[in-house]
């Protein structure tokens, strides 16, 4: 033992051991900053640049677009429907599945099955209900409330294709709500919701003053992953509709593959990120926690 | 939390609701396979059989034996692959260093992690094509896993960061008495008891991956995923092929949550924090 | 030779100081214990020695040589840890044995310390299991079998027996001082239990906020506290402390507390008076009369437990509040008046501004 370290320097030994988690995380910084930031920085010079130049052609083109309130407006009109009635049932299925029921655990697989389903899947799995020779309708034909086969992809009608993409999104998307709501539920102690009950609530007013409070943290995070994946949403549209409709990140798709215009997809890709963005701060904003609420 | 509904909601009513979802999920899964696995005339027949009957597996070959399908299969899969190996090659050791070292800069540094989730995929995807021409990397698959790699990283490093906490520092740290060094104590001891978790998240990764399509269809030409491949012909596409395109997009998946479900709550459940 | 000695050591944690330069010294083969409340720095203190931490200041010596820059697994230690620590992948076997693996050690070598360790402990039977399916007993056995099996030069054990519970850690308390005393290995255990630190170590190590306080036997720091912290916090009921004058009054002096007073011809009294000073003095050197008598103390008697081997008295004299041992048949009334006798051999004088104790020798 007498060939032990005893030559080490204090210095080298400490800086070796104060930076290691520096050297860790090293790799990963790197990367993010290649793949994340220096990209973002490049799309905004794409958006605002034209071989150096600045200019604001990309969104001029881009407004003028043919396509752009379309797409605009069918992507907001997404989001304000899907998003409400996706909370509300992503609710009633945590709530089911944390109420101990027998079969628990298949429901729950079940419930989960979406959530590795990617949003092209989706919609091909949904086109081949809308479509008109399809299974919704010989469903319905069956069970007696059709006649003949109802068209509802129906490009002239867009409240129609609307539907048919509000489904398919809600069905796919709905268990990433959920499983974040069950997570936030397992943490609610049992003792307020008891407490609750004792004090003569029944489960509407439980529901109403007791856990959708405590569940706001959970929500919050829920609407905010979903709010950015919404303006992302891209396949599921073009697999049910076509060319009937379009929303932002599928324009954004096709000024960069099919008319070569990376400058005008990079514009797209822009207005994407900055309505991203302010939602965020919205919902960050008006579902702030005021911090003498939160249970510890 | 257990919820009692008490007497205002019968345990049938919950049952019912339950079952009525899980229909709502599982019917449009099991028509689509239904028509994967049919004959071509059944697949175009109206109305659709809503039972098994005229099984084949001719929709099926026709989608695979379709031009790109099983270039863009293999493509998809070693994508998926190197992509869960960056992804985790990369975050894991970042993963490590934030649950076992107090630094300064560690809350920045995950704050960062966690708003990269906030940046569209558009966004960084169509800059990249344009730099992957000059990097030589365009139309390839080390260029879409690298893409994705961007994606999955967040989430490998918030994952393995939770998983590594949820060992107990002492464990190393007796190692360390024993005989080992820092690198030696996490390959014996950490690493083994984080096997679980780890292998939970890479599946996952490998998922996500595979169902990517914004990236993959803008970043490659010639060279496309599965994904990529099937929107590109999707609407000048029979429907034999629709059809049997979407259950084999669909497939893995539910292979996948099934054999990661009890993993799913711990990841959700950390990631969100 | 395996003692070891810590120099200045010093341990911040930010603000907070955790070690506040502490020198201690153990001998080869000595059995220390690091005895103090919570957030004392005993803990610390050990895994400063083990080189789980790093020090801030000072020097760590382990059998002569300097290993404050030596990581734990050149230091030649061997450590018990609070939580155990045994590894859940590894059955038992290779839980003992990984020190020795870590060494490289022949398998035939492996297999005999791991059998002889096992022994020792009485876990031979579990060598094949897992530790999840062992209990909490158990596992600490294996913790401490995987220990000794190394045969390191020094010992550390981090509040072993604190997880178990109390029955079980009354004898496994006495199996590891059996077991100790038999390998006669340089331990340091730490633990916040003072019943363990008397029983247990050769010598004590009272620490209070990142310094020691005393370090000696177990019996002088039982009889002869440092000061009002030691004796308040060692001994079961603590310490009772009066505050007491000494006057002179003609024939010799007396000790003037707040509830009466008695006379006290002990040599160097005369020094003790006009000091402001706290009189010490345990609940079983107290002798209690039902009748006034010379020299005694009229106290009201508040409360009585029977313990089964002698009575607790708690007793009022004017504003103070004190703990007296009885004889288990002595049941006086509550609110009714008793006469106490303080031995004055057993009286340890406090000065009331400092808190130290007047006459010891100098803290080791």
């Amino acid at each position: 033992m007498a060939a032990v370290a005893e030559r080490v320097t204090l210095g080298r030994r400490l800086r070796r051991w104060e930076g290691l988690p520096y050297w860790l995380i090293l790799p990963t910084l790197a990367y993010l900053a290649l793949f994340f930031a220096w990209p973002m920085v490049k799309s905004f010079q794409l958006a605002f640049q034209d071989d150096g130049v600045w200019t604001l052609q990309a969104f001029r083109t881009m407004v003028n677009d043919i396509e752009f309130g379309n797409a605009v407006r069918f992507t907001l009109l997404l989001i304000v429907v899907i998003i409400p009635v996706q909370f509300l049932l992503a609710l009633v299925m945590a709530l089911l599945v944390n109420a101990k029921l027998r079969g628990r655990g298949i429901f729950l697989y079940i419930f989960l099955l979406p959530l590795a389903i990617s949003d092209l899947a989706a919609g091909i799995v949904w086109s081949s209900m809308f479509t008109e020779l399809g299974y919704l309708n010989t469903v319905l034909e069956r069970i007696g409330l059709l006649e003949t086969p109802f068209i509802w992809i129906n490009a002239s009608r867009e409240s129609l294709l609307l539907l048919t993409v509000v489904v398919a999104e809600i069905w796919r998307s709905t268990a990433l709500i959920m499983i974040i709501l069950v997570a936030g539920l397992q943490g609610i102690p049992r003792d307020y919701t008891e407490a609750a009950e004792v004090f003569g609530a029944g489960l509407y007013q439980r529901v109403r003053y007791v856990i959708l409070p405590m569940l706001k943290p959970s929500i919050q995070v829920a609407l905010l992953l979903r709010l950015i994946l919404a303006f992302e949403v891209f396949s599921t549209v073009i697999a049910i509709t076509g060319r009937g409709s379009t929303v932002l990140a599928a324009e954004a798709w096709r000024w960069q593959t099919a008319n070569m215009d990376a400058n005008v997809a990079a514009a797209y890709a822009s207005l994407i990120l900055v309505l991203s963005v302010v939602s965020a701060g919205l919902v960050l904003g008006l579902l702030r926690t005021p911090k003498e609420q939160i249970a510890r | 939390m257990i919820q009692r509904p008490g007497v205002w909601l019968p345990r049938v009513f919950l049952y019912g609701g339950a079952l009525v979802l899980s229909l709502w999920v599982l019917l449009p899964i099991y028509f689509i396979t239904l028509a994967a696995f049919s004959t071509q005339d059944a697949v175009y027949r109206y109305p659709k059989n809503l039972v098994p009957r005229d099984l084949s597996t001719e929709t099926m070959r026709f989608f695979l034996n379709s031009e790109g399908i099983v270039g863009s299969l293999q493509r998809s899969a070693l994508v998926a692959a190197l992509t869960l190996l960056f992804s985790l090659g990369v975050g894991t050791p970042a993963g490590y260093a934030i649950a076992r070292f107090v630094f300064r800069g560690a809350d920045t540094f995950r704050l960062a992690v966690v708003s990269t989730r906030a940046f569209p995929i558009v966004i960084l995807s169509i800059p990249l094509a344009v730099t992957y021409i000059r990097w030589g990397i365009d139309d390839s698959v080390l260029g879409v896993a690298l893409a994705h790699t961007a994606l999955a990283l967040p989430f490998a490093v918030l994952v393995t960061s939770s998983v590594f906490a949820g060992i107990s520092v002492e464990l190393e740290e007796a190692a360390m008495t024993l005989g080992c060094s820092r690198l030696s104590a996490f390959r014996r001891v950490a690493l083994p008891l984080a096997l679980p978790g780890l292998a939970a998240a890479a599946i996952f990764v490998f998922i996500i991956s595979w169902n990517e399509v914004f990236a993959a269809s803008i970043l490659t030409l010639r060279n496309p995923t599965l994904p990529a491949q099937v929107l590109s012909v999707l609407n000048e596409s029979p429907l034999p092929f629709r059809f049997a395109g979407g259950f084999f997009l669909l497939a893995p998946s539910l292979i996948v949550i099934f054999v990661i479900r009890k993993y799913l709550f711990n990841m959700w459940g950390r990631v969100v924090k | 030779m395996a003692e070891v000695r810590f120099q200045t050591v010093r341990k911040t944690f930010g603000d907070v100081v955790a070690v506040d330069d502490v020198d201690l010294e153990v001998e080869d083969g000595q059995f220390v214990v690091l005895l103090g409340p919570s957030g004392c720095g005993k803990t610390t203190l050990l895994r400063c020695l083990a080189g789980l931490e790093k020090v801030d200041g000072g020097r760590v010596y382990i059998g002569g040589r300097d290993a404050t820059d030596l990581p734990p697994r050149r230091r030649r230690i061997a450590m018990v840890f609070q939580s155990y620590a045994v590894f859940p992948h590894m059955k038992v076997f290779d839980n003992i044995a990984f020190g020795l693996r870590m060494q490289k050690e022949r398998s035939a070598i492996v297999r005999e310390r791991v059998q002889s360790a096992a022994e020792l402990l009485q876990i031979v039977d579990y060598l094949d299991r897992y530790p999840a399916q062992l209990s909490g007993g158990q596992r600490q056995r294996v913790a401490v079998a995987r220990a000794i099996a190394t045969k390191a030069d020094v010992l550390l054990m981090d509040e072993p027996l604190s997880n178990l519970d109390a029955l079980l850690r009354m004898e496994a308390r006495a199996e590891l001082k059996a077991l100790l005393q038999k390998l006669r290995t340089t331990t340091i255990y730490v633990t916040h239990d003072q019943i363990e630190a008397l029983s247990m170590g050769d010598r004590v190590a009272v620490m209070r906020s990142g310094r020691t306080m005393q370090v000696d036997t177990p019996i002088a720091v039982y009889d002869n506290p440092a000061d009002m912290f030691v004796g308040g916090f060692i001994g079961t009921p603590p310490m009772n402390f009066i505050e007491a004058e000494v006057r002179g009054n003609g024939a010799g002096h007396a000790v003037h507390l707040t509830g009466g007073s008695f006379p006290l011809a002990t040599p160097g009294v005369a020094a003790l008076s006009g000091r402001k000073l706290v009189l010490g003095i345990r609940a079983e050197a107290i002798g209690v009369e039902r009748e006034p008598g010379e020299g005694l103390v009229r106290a009201t008697v508040v409360v009585v437990e029977p313990l089964g081997s002698h009575n607790l008295l708690t007793v009022r004299m004017a504003e103070e509040t004190l703990k007296v041992s009885a004889r288990p048949d002595f049941f006086p009334a509550p609110e009714s008046d008793v006469w106490l006798r303080l031995e004055p051999e057993r009286i340890r004088w406090m000065d009331r501004e400092t808190k130290s104790a007047l006459e010891r020798p100098a803290v080791v």
